[in-house]
């Protein structure tokens, strides 16, 4: 197996409940390659944000196997997660930005917790927020922000530290459909120029048609399905995105 | 649309070196990372008072001590002998025997004869002008001062020496009449040292309880900066920042207040002129204890707050 085709997350028959309720995941089995661009589709209440918080690390399953990075996250000490989420980048689906720091801190955050100097810092989110274009709004506190521009500093912290995964969570929730798509192309820029591996969860399937190259997974109660043979190996991009999802 | 290129990755500070670890930053860098949080406004007040109640009680502890070791250095090396008897001349006569007897032993240093004015004078609060008239028989008193302290054994030697020379002689140790107010003594120290004990276990209370607060405030956050990679190392340090600040602060005004205390005191003893309080000074060591007070308090504020933090980020994936 070549690098390219290097699983970077392998989920093996993983299942999650919330305390002693029913699963809300079942059995997902799959497996994500660096460098691909994945749509995690499905109707409100399928499993989504579950699905990505076990992605970005904020759950461990209740059973089944999770590797990332080559490591069993099964077995692996809290103590070593912050190793491996330095490795990712996260787009909220509400932002979670920290309240009462300026933009330009909020964007510092993954830097300055990896221990990066401060002025490699001010250089790097300097030109994160004009990558964004909100270097005119570095010292504004979230509370003062668009919705639109909370999700560009979201945006801008997610890929500052270059992330070997992005994950996102509706990132286009809750944006006008030009903003969304500007969005979508910054990922895109991302995966294509950087080689990051990117999961975005969305249930607009109008959205799928903008990533040609894009892979798709589809929850539905919680259980994976496949319509587009995102999760064969060796995986290849879907031909007809919102063909396949409106099929499954 | 028009996409622009994505900027330069920052130089060296990508956020895994080359063991894929990331360097665990500075205190100074992790302080950086957000405005200090609130522990809650109250706690540099409640430290504060339970600061100025451990050091008042410790300096009267202290001030015990000192009291009874002094009482017990004065008294511990000395008897009285007491001779009872009714005929003066008779009395006065015994009075010179006790003294003839005594200043040849080893274990005696010096003996004086309290002279029948200065007795008189002792029990003129009680018997008033009786004490002078003589119908009132006084007994001879003999103050004996001793090269050490003297055992039991030693005491009784000293009374059968006299008692075959000097009929109705009776030796009294000095120290025994306070025995009492020694244990009494012992027992305001302990006390005091319970006191210092409770007040530590407050303090520890009032510190974990604002800390889970604080805590609990900055939940939100603290969840953001875990998924953003942040150690619990880093986000307690953040804390403790806090903790330190606002300790220290109530250290410093408690301390300052129980000085105060201290003081006033301080004042008011002296004021007594009393042989037994004026015993009872601080000495410069007794003051590096209660200089210590609000050292030990903020260390224990900050140990408390670590444990607390570190207990609350553990539950916490």
């Amino acid at each position: 197996m070549n690098d390219r085709l290097a699983e970077i997350v392998k989920f093996d028959n993983v299942g999650l409940r919330y305390g002693t309720d029913a699963e809300v995941l079942s059995n997902l089995s799959f497996t994500l390659y660096p460098g691909s661009f994945y749509f995690l589709t499905g109707a409100s209440g399928a499993g989504k944000t579950s699905l990505l918080k076990l992605l970005y690390l904020a759950q461990r399953p209740s059973r089944g196997a999770i590797r990332m990075f080559g490591q069993d996250l099964m077995t692996m000490p809290r103590e070593r997660l912050p190793d491996l989420r330095r490795r990712l980048g996260v787009v909220f689906q509400n932002f979670r930005l920290v309240p009462h720091l300026t933009a330009f801190d909020n964007v510092a955050l993954p830097l300055r917790l990896a221990g990066a100097g401060e002025a490699r810092v001010v250089k790097a989110v300097s030109d994160m927020l004009e990558w964004v274009g909100l270097a005119h709004r570095a010292q504004a506190i979230p509370a003062t922000m668009s919705g639109g521009e909370q999700q560009r500093v979201a945006i801008a912290r997610a890929v500052i530290a270059r992330p070997k995964m992005l994950i996102a969570d509706e990132p286009t929730g809750n944006v006008d459909p030009d903003m969304a798509l500007k969005l979508l192309r910054l990922f895109e820029a991302l995966n294509n120029r950087v080689g990051t591996t990117v999961v975005v969860a969305t249930h607009d399937v109008h959205l799928l048609k903008k990533v040609p190259d894009s892979l798709i997974m589809r929850l539905n109660k919680g259980q994976l399905s496949d319509p587009t043979g995102a999760l064969r190996y060796p995986p290849r991009p879907s031909s007809s995105p919102s063909g396949g999802e409106s099929s499954a | 649309m028009n996409i622009p290129s994505l900027p330069e990755a920052p130089e060296d500070e990508a956020p895994e070196d080359k063991a894929g670890a990331a360097p665990a930053p500075q205190a100074k860098r992790a302080a950086r990372l957000l405005p200090q949080p609130r522990m809650g406004g109250l706690m540099p007040w409640v430290i504060a008072i339970l600061i100025a109640l451990v050091v008042i009680a410790a300096a009267g502890g202290l001030v015990l001590r000192n009291l009874a070791d002094n009482a017990r250095a004065d008294l511990a090396a000395a008897v009285t002998v007491q001779v009872i008897e009714p005929n003066p001349d008779l009395r006065a006569a015994r009075g010179k025997a006790v003294v003839g007897v005594l200043q040849d032993m080893e274990l005696v240093r010096a003996v004086r004869l309290v002279p029948e004015d200065e007795l008189a004078a002792l029990l003129e609060p009680w018997l008033g002008t009786a004490a002078n008239s003589g119908d009132v028989p006084i007994p001879v008193l003999v103050d004996v001062e001793l090269v050490r302290r003297a055992t039991p054994a030693e005491i009784a030697r000293l009374a059968a020496a006299l008692e075959g020379k000097v009929p109705g002689a009776r030796v009294d140790a000095q120290s025994d009449w306070l025995r009492p107010v020694y244990r009494a003594l012992a027992a305001l120290q302990w006390l005091a040292l319970g006191l210092i004990g409770l007040v530590g276990l407050a303090t520890a209370a009032a510190v974990w309880l604002a800390s889970r607060n604080a805590l609990g405030q900055a939940r939100e956050t603290v969840e953001i900066l875990h998924l953003l990679g942040g150690t619990d190392r880093q986000i307690t340090r953040i804390f403790l920042g806090t903790v330190l600040r606002e300790a220290a602060f109530g250290a410093l005004v408690g301390t300052m207040l129980g000085l105060g205390a201290i003081w006033l005191l301080g004042q008011q003893f002296a004021a007594l002129d009393s042989g037994m309080a004026g015993g009872g000074g601080l000495g410069p060591a007794d003051w590096l204890v209660i200089a210590a007070v609000p050292v030990i308090g903020v260390l224990l504020a900050l140990a408390t707050a670590r444990m607390t933090i570190a207990l609350a980020l553990k539950g916490m994936l």
